[in-house]
């Protein structure tokens, strides 16, 4: 093993180094040993093996976007949540009081939400 | 296993709790209600919100103190910041209520993001812990992305939106790295110690020169970088021209007022009183960005053919004149930066607010062009414009004459003339572009066939009325204010 400050770093440029050639020492192996054999069907984009229709550059609803925050929010609101049951009991009062405010911030938000017919779909 | 509860001491964060609990009731009241009732009462609610928070702001003045387990900083350099916040806050709120009407946009999203982001500024200038600064910039900095976008069916506004995000998002990048390298020499991220074990960059930087500190000038280099983007020096401006003109006007002075004085109060804390024993590090960078800033500033605004572009370019010059001061590192230096931003901030919004009623509905008419005879069609007006670009300049009997004045007798204290004379030659370009507008109000016929310039809400020439006043009177009597900003020390341990 190399010593010193920078001689931690040769170890991971050894590391870089041997990564880069397993990937193109198999890929031009494999190159060496297939037959090559080129069809119009090769060159169409892989969709689960099934013929590829329309374009690829194609709209998706914004509405999946709210829906993604919705859900981030109650991810977070979960996260925050378990610790917390964990631990309640040697925390006391304070921290009841210091969840209920998180939860009620939370539900304004589910409420903004309603009201603003992001649970409506179209 | 023994759990070290912090104690929440809310009340150091009382200003910021009462905007965001109005900025929630705004948003939920109106979501409610609906538009039923019309909206009158959201503008009360924001002004509201901004008054509290500005009041539980003033009291805690001549307080010294560490909150929040050392995460909040109560110093009346904070105090000072968050005074100036609350009111250009306000005229934001006032100026918005007149242009949404006009231009038919939501309303109550806006009143509560101008408060979320008033929050998120309030928060930059009292944090005490790196962590907690890159919470609020990122508080304030989400806020203003939305703003910027405000006006969602114009391409204008979303293209400038994109940019001020990827950009924005990618200085936060450098901010969060510097933060994580000052981790990595320092042991901490707190700003000042909490005890007489605590580590903080404070006591890292002054432990004198048995220290390494090669990894906290990296880091300190990365947070100049971050906090560099957000107040628009030059390298780190090139967002500011396309966000300053696709944003609506209200939300452009209130970037160039508050989220300025946001930036500079963390950088000065920063550099100025945590990083101070490190200044012969630091100082050749920051004189360096603030050569690049004014002269790049003053140099581009001339070219500029729109008039919001034209300010853009004139607050990246004045963010150069402000890092004077910042170099100078002594008390005159933070306290001119002060008095510097607060005044500056009062003349932008105002200049924006005329801008945004002469661009009338839809923001059409920002074209220097379009100012064509403004003064004959408008004459009020065009006299605010007039005095605000005065002071911009820095004419005397302006409020930003005496800005420049200290901010450049705190250099020449430092012994940094040479600065001042880049300053001042700066200054001489900057002032062409600004008589240039003058020109075309007073000296060129409007356009025949073209529709006059429109007039304003009784909000909107409120907003114009009260910063045109404060300039004059801060460039007559400065006594108070210079007073105010003298007093607005930082935090000192044990004091």
């Amino acid at each position: 093993m190399p010593k010193g400050y920078f001689g931690q770093y040769v170890t991971i440029g050894i590391f870089g180094l041997v990564g880069l050639a397993l990937v193109v020492v198999t890929l031009q192996l494999a190159r060496l040993v297939r037959p090559n054999v080129p069809s119009p069907e090769k060159y169409t984009t892989y969709e689960s093996g099934i013929d590829p229709i329309g374009q690829g550059w194609v709209h998706t609803n914004v509405r999946y976007y709210i829906y993604a925050l919705l859900f981030v929010i109650f991810d977070v609101e979960a996260i925050f949540l378990f610790p917390w049951a964990i631990v309640f009991e040697r925390l006391g009062t304070q921290a009841f009081i210091e969840m209920i405010i998180f939860i009620g911030i939370l539900a304004l938000a589910l409420l903004y939400a309603i009201r603003k017919k992001v649970l409506e779909w179209l | 296993m023994e759990m070290d509860i912090p104690r929440i001491e809310l009340a150091g964060i009382a200003p910021e709790i009462a905007l965001t609990v109005a900025a929630l009731v705004i948003l939920v009241v109106h979501a409610v209600l609906g538009n039923r009732f019309s909206t009158w009462y959201l503008p009360y609610l924001a002004t509201l919100g901004l008054v509290v928070a500005g009041a539980l702001a003033v009291i805690v003045w001549d307080v010294n103190d560490l909150q929040l387990s050392g995460m909040i900083a109560l110093d009346n350099f904070a105090t000072f910041v968050k005074v100036s916040l609350a009111v250009f806050g306000l005229l934001t709120v006032w100026l918005g209520r007149d242009y949404l009407t006009r231009d038919r946009l939501e309303e109550s999203e806006f009143y509560a993001l101008v408060l979320f982001a008033v929050a998120g500024m309030m928060l930059m200038a009292a944090a005490a812990d790196l962590i907690v600064m890159f919470l609020a910039l990122e508080t304030f900095s989400i806020a203003l992305y939305v703003l910027v976008a405000f006006k969602r069916r114009s391409t204008e506004a979303q293209e400038s939106a994109m940019k001020y995000f990827l950009l924005g998002a990618f200085s936060s990048a450098f901010f969060l790295f510097g933060i994580a390298l000052a981790y990595g020499a320092v042991g901490t991220t707190n700003l000042y110690s909490t005890g007489p074990e605590a580590d903080s960059l404070f006591r890292f930087a002054s432990a004198g020169p048995s220290t390494d500190l090669d990894l906290l000038v990296l880091a300190m280099g990365l947070i100049i970088v971050g906090l560099g983007f957000k107040i628009a020096a030059v390298p780190f401006h090139a967002w500011t021209p396309d966000a300053y003109q696709g944003a609506p006007s209200p939300v452009t002075g209130f970037m160039a007022a508050g989220s300025k004085i946001a930036g500079f109060a963390a950088l000065i804390r920063v550099l100025d009183a945590i990083l101070f024993p490190l200044r012969w590090d630091w100082r050749p960078l920051v004189i360096g960005i603030a050569v690049l800033t004014m002269i790049v500033g003053s140099v581009l605004a001339v070219v500029q053919e729109d008039v919001k572009r034209m300010l853009a370019y004139s607050s990246i010059a004045h963010a150069g004149f402000v890092l004077v001061g910042v170099v100078a590192a002594n008390d005159r230096g933070v306290s001119g930066s002060l008095f510097y931003l607060a005044t500056y901030g009062l003349t932008v919004v105002g200049s924006f607010a005329v801008v945004s009623i002469l661009a009338g509905p839809g923001e059409h008419r920002t074209r220097l062009t379009d100012y064509r005879g403004a003064f004959y069609q408008r004459p009020l007006l065009a006299g605010a414009l007039t005095l605000f670009l005065l002071a911009l300049a820095g004419v005397p009997v302006t409020s930003g004459f005496v800005a420049k004045l200290v901010v450049f007798g705190a250099a020449i204290e430092s012994g940094y003339w040479w600065l001042v004379v880049i300053g001042v030659l700066a200054s001489a370009i900057a002032a062409f572009f600004y008589l240039r507008v003058l020109v075309v109000m007073y000296m060129q016929e409007p356009i025949e066939g073209v529709e006059p310039a429109p007039s304003g809400g009784w909000l909107a020439n409120g907003v114009v009325a009260i910063t045109a006043a404060t300039t004059i009177v801060f460039g007559l009597a400065w006594g108070p204010l210079i007073d105010a900003a003298e007093h607005a020390r930082f935090f000192v341990a044990g004091g």
